[in-house]
C-alpha cells in the first residue's frame, strides 16, 4: 500500500512536468496553429536561468591562502562570492541557498522576451506553411538552443540544489515518506495550471484569446488585433515552460539534453489530451505520468519486460483508437 | 638448322617478359614490406583520435583530446616532456616516432556505436591514422575495436569499462590501459566490508546495457562472496532521467545497501534521485543504508555535487595518487604538472589513460622498429612498464588487458576546493584484482590472430 502511495506520489510529480510542458505546447498549438517542436528547448533554457542565476550569484573575488596549495603547489586561491562580502556571510549563503526560487523572478521576464523574440523573428514566418515546415523549424531551433548551451555550460548536468530548508523528506504517513522538494513541484505545478486556466477564463485577455482559439477570423473581423494577443501567448507558454524547467532543476540536475527528453512524451500527452484542448494537455499529463510511474515498478517490468519503455505509447495507441480526437479534443482541429 | 629471325617486336616481347622475371621477386619483396595499413611512407605518422565530442560524454571527450594533444606534443620534443621523462621504457626521445613527426586527426564517437564506426573508418580510409584510440563507452569501444581489427590498425581503447572489451569482444589489435569491471569489483569488496560489514543486503540498479551487465555481475559476485545477498537487480533504461520509480520500490525491498550501476548522466541523476527520498539517512535491519558508485569519475562527482559526499567507488587513477601514496606511482605529478599549466585544472582519470595509451602505442612501435600493427602488438604483449602513473603494470599478452593497482575512493565530505571531491580510501595492490586470462566472466571470446591488412 505504501508503495503504492509513493508511486502514485512520483506519476503526479512526473505528471506536473508534462502537463506544464504540455500545457504551454497545446496553447500555442492552439492559439496559433503552431506545432512547436523546440518546446522542450525552452523547458530546458528556463532550467539553465536557474543554472545562470546560481552562478551570478556566485561571482566570487579571489584571495591567496598562503598557508594552503592548490593542485600544482601553488598558493591556493580562495573564492569569496560578492554575495557574502555584501551582505554578510550568512544573508549572502542564504540568498545562494535560494537561488532556485529566486530563478523564477529572474526567469519570467526573460522567457517572456525569449518566447516574445522567438515568435516574431521565427515563427511567425511559418504560420501559413505546412505543419512539416513548422516542425523542421521548430526542431532546428531545438537543436541550436542546446547546442548554444552545450558550449556554453558543458554536457555535463550541473546540479542546482534546492534550498536545505525544502531539502530532505517528508513524513506522509507512517512509514511513507516522500522528498519535500517534489510536493513542492506538484503544488508549484497545480498553482501555474490554476493560475493560466484562471487568466484564460477570468481575464478580458482571456476571453478574446478563447474566442480566437474557436474562431480566428470572427474575431478579426470585430476589430481585435488577435496576433498581438496570441505573440502573447507565445511569450506566456514559453514562460509556463520556463518556470517548468527552473523549478525542476533540484529533481534532476539540469543538462543540455533535458528538453530533448521531455519533449517526445510532451507530444504524446498533447495528442492523448486532445490538440488544442488545455485541460486535456493537463489530464493527459497527469494520468500518463502515474501509468509510466507504476510501469517502472520491479512488479510491472519483471511480468512485462520493457513495459516501462512503451507504457505511454500504448495508453495512446489504445486511446487514439478509441477517441481519435483525444481525451478531451474538440471536433475540427486538426482534422482539415 | 633452325631459321629463326630476330624481329624488333619480337625482342622487345621477350625483353619485357625477363625484366619482369628478373623483378618478380623484388616485387614480392617490395610488397611484403608495405603490406600493412597506412603504412607511414613521408616524415610523419597519423595517429586518430576518436572521442565524444558531442552528446553526453563530451566533457569526457573534451578532456581526452586535451590529453592526447598533450602526448603528440610531447611525443615531438615539446613542451616538458611529461611522462616521457619517468616512463621506465627510454626509447622515446621527443623526436617523434621512428623520427617521424606524430600529427593527429581527430573524430566524433558521439557515444553511439555506429557513428564512432564512421569516424574511425573515415580517419584511417581518408587521414591515414595509423592506430586509433580514445572513446568513452564500452559499447563504442567494442565496435571501433571490432573494426579496427578488420581494417588492420591498433586499436588502444580510452575509457572503456566492461569486462567484455577484453572478455568475449576482446579483439587482437585491441589494448586496454583502463581497468575493468571485474577488478571494481575485486578492490571495493574488501573495503565494503570493512566500512559496512559482511552482513548486508544490496538492492543494484543496473544500466541496461553491456558496461551495466558486466559491472553487475562483478560486484554481485565480488560482495556475495563476502557474505552479502544480493536482494534484486533491475534493469534501467540508458535514456532514463528520473529514477524516482525505480528508487521508490528499494525504500520497501528489505535492502540497507544500494548499488548504482550507472555511469555519467545516469549516474548523476539516480544518485540525485536516491539521496532525494531520504535514502541515506534511513536505517534498514539495525544498520545505516549505505550507497555504492562502483565506477567513479571526476567529473561524474563534479555532476553530483553535494550527493556525492561519503559515497564509495573505484577509480582506475586519480591526481593526487602520488602525492598521497608516494614514488611507486611516479608519472603522476609530471603529468599533473603538464597538463595542469597547459589548461589549467587537474587531468581527469579520462585523460591519464589516454595520455598513457598513447605513449605506450609510440614506445612498441619505437621498440619493434616498425609501424606494422604485428609487430606493434607483438611488443606490446607482456609488456611491463613504470612511470605512468599507475605503478608497475601488465600489458597481459593473453587478453591484451593491462594490470596494476586499483584505486578505491569516497566522495569528499568537505572538499578544499573542486579539484578536491574525491579522496583516496585504499589502493588495491594488483594482485588482488588480478585473475585467469579463462576466468568465466571473460569467457566466449578469443583474440584471434593481429591482422596486418592491405
Amino acid at each position: 500500500m505504501d508503495a503504492i502511495l509513493v508511486q502514485i506520489l512520483n506519476g503526479l510529480d512526473k505528471g506536473s512536468a508534462y502537463a506544464l510542458i504540455a500545457l504551454g505546447l497545446t496553447l500555442i498549438f492552439g492559439t496559433l496553429g503552431v506545432v512547436n517542436f523546440a518546446h522542450g528547448a525552452l523547458f530546458m533554457i528556463g532550467a539553465f536561468c536557474a543554472v545562470t542565476l546560481q552562478r551570478i550569484l556566485n561571482l566570487s573575488y579571489e584571495t591567496v591562502d598562503p598557508d594552503k596549495t592548490d593542485f600544482l603547489g601553488q598558493p591556493l586561491k580562495v573564492k569569496t562570492p560578492y554575495v557574502e562580502s555584501w551582505f554578510g556571510p550568512d544573508v549572502g549563503a542564504a540568498i545562494i541557498d535560494w537561488s532556485v526560487p529566486l530563478a523564477i523572478l529572474f526567469a519570467i521576464p526573460v522567457m517572456l522576451i525569449f518566447g516574445f523574440v522567438m515568435e516574431r523573428g521565427l515563427i511567425k514566418h511559418f504560420y501559413k506553411r505546412p505543419h512539416a515546415d513548422q516542425i523542421l523549424v521548430t526542431f532546428g531551433l531545438a537543436i541550436v538552443l542546446q547546442e548554444i548551451i552545450k558550449a556554453n555550460f558543458g554536457a555535463n548536468p550541473i546540479q542546482t540544489p534546492a534550498p536545505e530548508m525544502l531539502s530532505g523528506v517528508a513524513t506522509l504517513m507512517d512509514g511513507v515518506v516522500y522528498p519535500v522538494w517534489r510536493i513542492v513541484y506538484f503544488c508549484f505545478a497545480a498553482l501555474i495550471i490554476g493560475g493560466v486556466f484562471a487568466f484564460l477564463q477570468f481575464t478580458t485577455f482571456g476571453m478574446v484569446v478563447r474566442a480566437g482559439m474557436a474562431d480566428r477570423e470572427t474575431v478579426g473581423l470585430l476589430g481585435i488585433d488577435i496576433d498581438r494577443r496570441f505573440t502573447i501567448m507565445f511569450g506566456l507558454a514559453a514562460a509556463v515552460a520556463g518556470l517548468a524547467g527552473v523549478m525542476y532543476g533540484p529533481i534532476n540536475a539540469p543538462n543540455y539534453h533535458m528538453g530533448m527528453d521531455f519533449l517526445v512524451l510532451s507530444f504524446v500527452v498533447v495528442v492523448v489530451g486532445g490538440m488544442g484542448s488545455l485541460p486535456g494537455a493537463v489530464l493527459a499529463g497527469f494520468v500518463l505520468g502515474i501509468l509510466e510511474s507504476f510501469a517502472s515498478t520491479t512488479w510491472a517490468t519483471t511480468t512485462i519486460p520493457g513495459i516501462n519503455q512503451i507504457i505511454i505509447y500504448l495508453v495512446a495507441i489504445i486511446i487514439l483508437l478509441t477517441r481519435p480526437r483525444g481525451l478531451m479534443g474538440r471536433a475540427g482541429v486538426m482534422e482539415d | 638448322m633452325s631459321n629463326k629471325t630476330l624481329t624488333r617486336r619480337g625482342v622487345l616481347k621477350s625483353g619485357v617478359g625477363i625484366g619482369a622475371g628478373v623483378a618478380l621477386p623484388t616485387i614480392f619483396t617490395a610488397s611484403s614490406a608495405s603490406a600493412f595499413t597506412n603504412e607511414p611512407t613521408g616524415s610523419s605518422v597519423t595517429l586518430g583520435f576518436n572521442v565524444p565530442q558531442t552528446g553526453p560524454y563530451a566533457d569526457e571527450g573534451a578532456d581526452e583530446l586535451r590529453a592526447y594533444e598533450l602526448a603528440v606534443e610531447h611525443l615531438n620534443g615539446g613542451g616538458d616532456g611529461g611522462m616521457l621523462g619517468t616512463f621506465s621504457s627510454k626509447v622515446l626521445d621527443g623526436t617523434g616516432i621512428m623520427g617521424k613527426k606524430v600529427q593527429y586527426v581527430s573524430g566524433d564517437t558521439q557515444t553511439k556505436s555506429d557513428a564512432a564506426r564512421a569516424s574511425a573508418k573515415s580517419m584511417i580510409e581518408k587521414d591515414g591514422a595509423i592506430m586509433i584510440t580514445g572513446g568513452s563507452s564500452s559499447g563504442v569501444a567494442v565496435a571501433v575495436q571490432g573494426l579496427c581489427q578488420e581494417a588492420g590498425v591498433i586499436f588502444m581503447a580510452g575509457l572503456t569499462h566492461s569486462n567484455d572489451t577484453t572478455g568475449k569482444d576482446k579483439k587482437a589489435n585491441g589494448f586496454r590501459h583502463f581497468f575493468n569491471a571485474y577488478m571494481s569489483g575485486a578492490a571495493l569488496a574488501p573495503v565494503l566490508e570493512k566500512l559496512y560489514g559482511n552482513d548486508r543486503r544490496a538492492y543494484h540498479l543496473t544500466a541496461d546495457y553491456t558496461w551495466g551487465w558486466t559491472q553487475q555481475e562483478s560486484i554481485a559476485a565480488a560482495t556475495e562472496a563476502l557474505g552479502w545477498e544480493t536482494v534484486e537487480n533491475v534493469l534501467t533504461p540508458l535514456a532514463q532521467t528520473d529514477f524516482s520509480s525505480y528508487i521508490a520500490p528499494v525504500l520497501n525491498a528489505g535492502a540497507d545497501v544500494l548499488v548504482l550501476n550507472h555511469y555519467g548522466g545516469n549516474m548523476v541523476n539516480s544518485l540525485t534521485n536516491a539521496v532525494q527520498f531520504g535514502l541515506r539517512e534511513k536505517q534498514v535491519n539495525g544498520k545505516n543504508f549505505e550507497i555504492v558508485v562502483p565506477l567513479y569519475s571526476e567529473l561524474m562527482a563534479k555532476g553530483a555535487g553535494a550527493n556525492i559526499k561519503g559515497i564509495v567507488g573505484s577509480q582506475n587513477w586519480d591526481w593526487k595518487l602520488e602525492n598521497e601514496r608516494g614514488d611507486k606511482y611516479a608519472g603522476s605529478n609530471a603529468f599533473v604538472k603538464s597538463f595542469g599549466e597547459k589548461y589549467g585544472f587537474p587531468p581527469s582519470q579520462a585523460a591519464q589513460t589516454c595520455y598513457a595509451q598513447t605513449l605506450l602505442y609510440a614506445d612498441a612501435v619505437q621498440r619493434a622498429g616498425s609501424f606494422n600493427p604485428c609487430a606493434v602488438a607483438e611488443a606490446m604483449e607482456d609488456f611491463e612498464f613504470d612511470g605512468l602513473g599507475n605503478g608497475p603494470t601488465t600489458y597481459r599478452g593473453a587478453d591484451h588487458q593491462c594490470f596494476k593497482d586499483v584505486l578505491v575512493v569516497r566522495g569528499a565530505e568537505n572538499p578544499s576546493d573542486e579539484y578536491n571531491l574525491v579522496e583516496i580510501v585504499e589502493v588495491t595492490p594488483v594482485e588482488q584484482v588480478t585473475y585467469a586470462p579463462d576466468h568465466p566472466m571473460f569467457a566466449g571470446g578469443a583474440l584471434g590472430s593481429c591482422n596486418a591488412g592491405a
